[in-house]
């Protein structure tokens, strides 16, 4: 769609409902979506979340804080060890975790936004993290089937938007946030800045505004 | 280990580096490279989160939140330098646009096999890119101890802890040597640190060539 509307934090969280997947952008904290996360945690009772995040935020900030609620069934990340609870978590089965390679993650997401079916590549073959994959063998290199990763609802952080949804990132607050707009149902964009119309320049747009439904300022 | 030691290894991993080539250096060790090349060394720095031209550390308190390296410590970034998304940062890697990746391990073969995300049982949770890291770069440069802190050989004939992949290492710098994997067996081509061969054999579990190549050469 093309229409993008701006609504309040805690109004769009609405739209998670129980059981769904959430993908949440930022590297560790920077990028993340921290005003939706927080409205996510104060003032929506979804639970039972699959969260597909780089890292499950960091003890009591960010997604640690929707962990300390247990309202987290199942984390999809490459690196669940940058917050010592989710780590703890797992460990307790209290929460399901699929470890992906950081790469393989990525290309993950971006193939689930661009309709890929799945991709090979030879990242993790023979590892741990290939067990139950299918292989195959290309050009003599061993390769490991890698299906997209889709979600419900994508969150993610611009420092930049226009009214109409386009967004411009700042440094290495980027990462995973474009992917992540691209691959969900529903994707809520939070940005620091909003702006009118045209004020962007064309070239700059890194996410193009189709692919945002929701526009929320950043606290 | 004593920081004396991990300089000394990290003094030693830089002087493989060449002007113009992408390098991405991971956490421990090689991020103490950048101390060892000088401001003309040529040297481009890429971390994963999506910079390429990765400066100096910051000084004093002032830093840009949106920009972390992929330790998520803060850091500059230089003229010329370039963010991307995810994605791309790993088609980079993935695609063989890195030279060089430089990382510590937990242990390595004898046919360069890599163990450096898991031990088992107590955590694996957190892989990140290593496992992109070594499958893409085309240079893979090993930097640790010659033992772990229990006093167990590192360089083994093969690995116990879960594999990073297989057959990727290069070259490996311990603070006695460095050592070559030539075309699939491993050589010593270097001592470091006043070190003899029977030092080098009693920390070394695999069986290697001794191929020395004087103290200076190995460029």
């Amino acid at each position: 769609m093309t229409s993008t509307s701006t609504v309040s934090a805690e109004e769009v969280v609405g739209v998670v409902r129980s059981g769904d997947t959430v993908m949440v952008g930022g590297f560790g904290l920077v990028g993340a979506p921290l005003t939706l996360i927080d409205a996510l945690v104060d003032h929506s009772d979804a639970t039972d979340l699959t969260i597909v995040s780089n890292n499950i935020g960091e003890p009591g900030r960010g997604l640690g804080r929707l962990l300390r609620q247990r309202r987290i069934r199942r984390g999809i990340s490459s690196y669940f060890t940058s917050n010592p609870e989710a780590v703890a978590a797992v460990n307790a089965g209290e929460i399901e975790a699929t470890l992906v390679p950081q790469g393989t993650f990525a290309e993950a997401i971006r193939a689930g936004g661009a309709g890929i079916g799945g991709f090979f590549t030879p990242v993790g073959a023979g590892t741990l993290l290939a067990e139950g994959k299918e292989e195959r063998v290309i050009d003599g290199v061993r390769h490991v089937l890698e299906k997209p990763i889709l979600a419900d609802v994508a969150l993610v952080y611009a420092a930049r938007a226009d009214t109409l949804g386009n967004l411009w990132y700042r440094r290495t607050a980027r990462n995973f946030n474009p992917l992540m707009a691209t691959a969900a149902t529903i994707t809520i964009a939070e940005a620091g800045e909003i702006v009118p119309v045209g004020e962007l320049e064309p070239e700059s747009i890194v996410t193009p505004h189709l692919y945002v439904d929701r526009l929320v300022t950043a606290a | 280990m004593t920081d004396d030691v991990k300089a000394r290894i990290a003094e030693r991993a830089a002087r493989e580096l060449r002007p113009g080539e992408v390098v991405n250096l991971g956490i421990g060790i090689p991020n103490l490279i950048p101390g060892f090349l000088g401001p003309g060394s040529g040297v481009v720095l890429h971390t994963e989160n999506g910079l390429l031209g990765v400066g100096p550390r910051p000084e004093g308190d002032e830093h840009d939140p949106d920009l972390i390296d992929a330790a998520k410590l803060p850091i500059t970034a230089l003229p010329g330098a370039v963010y991307f998304d995810s994605a791309q940062s790993f088609a980079m890697i993935r695609g063989g646009h890195i030279d060089v990746a430089v990382l510590g391990a937990l242990e390595v073969s004898s046919t360069g096999d890599i163990a450096n995300w898991a031990v088992p049982g107590k955590d694996v949770l957190g892989v990140g890119g290593a496992m992109d890291l070594v499958v893409g770069a085309r240079r893979v440069i090993v930097t640790m101890t010659a033992m772990s802190s229990r006093g167990e050989p590192k360089v083994v004939p093969v690995c116990s802890y879960p594999l990073t992949a297989a057959g990727v290492a290069d070259v490996i710098v311990t603070e006695l040597s460095v050592f070559r994997l030539v075309d699939g067996g491993l050589r010593l081509t270097e001592l470091l640190g006043g070190s003899t061969v029977d030092d080098v054999k009693d920390v070394t579990e695999a069986s290697f060539v001794v191929a020395l190549e004087g103290t200076h050469a190995a460029r």
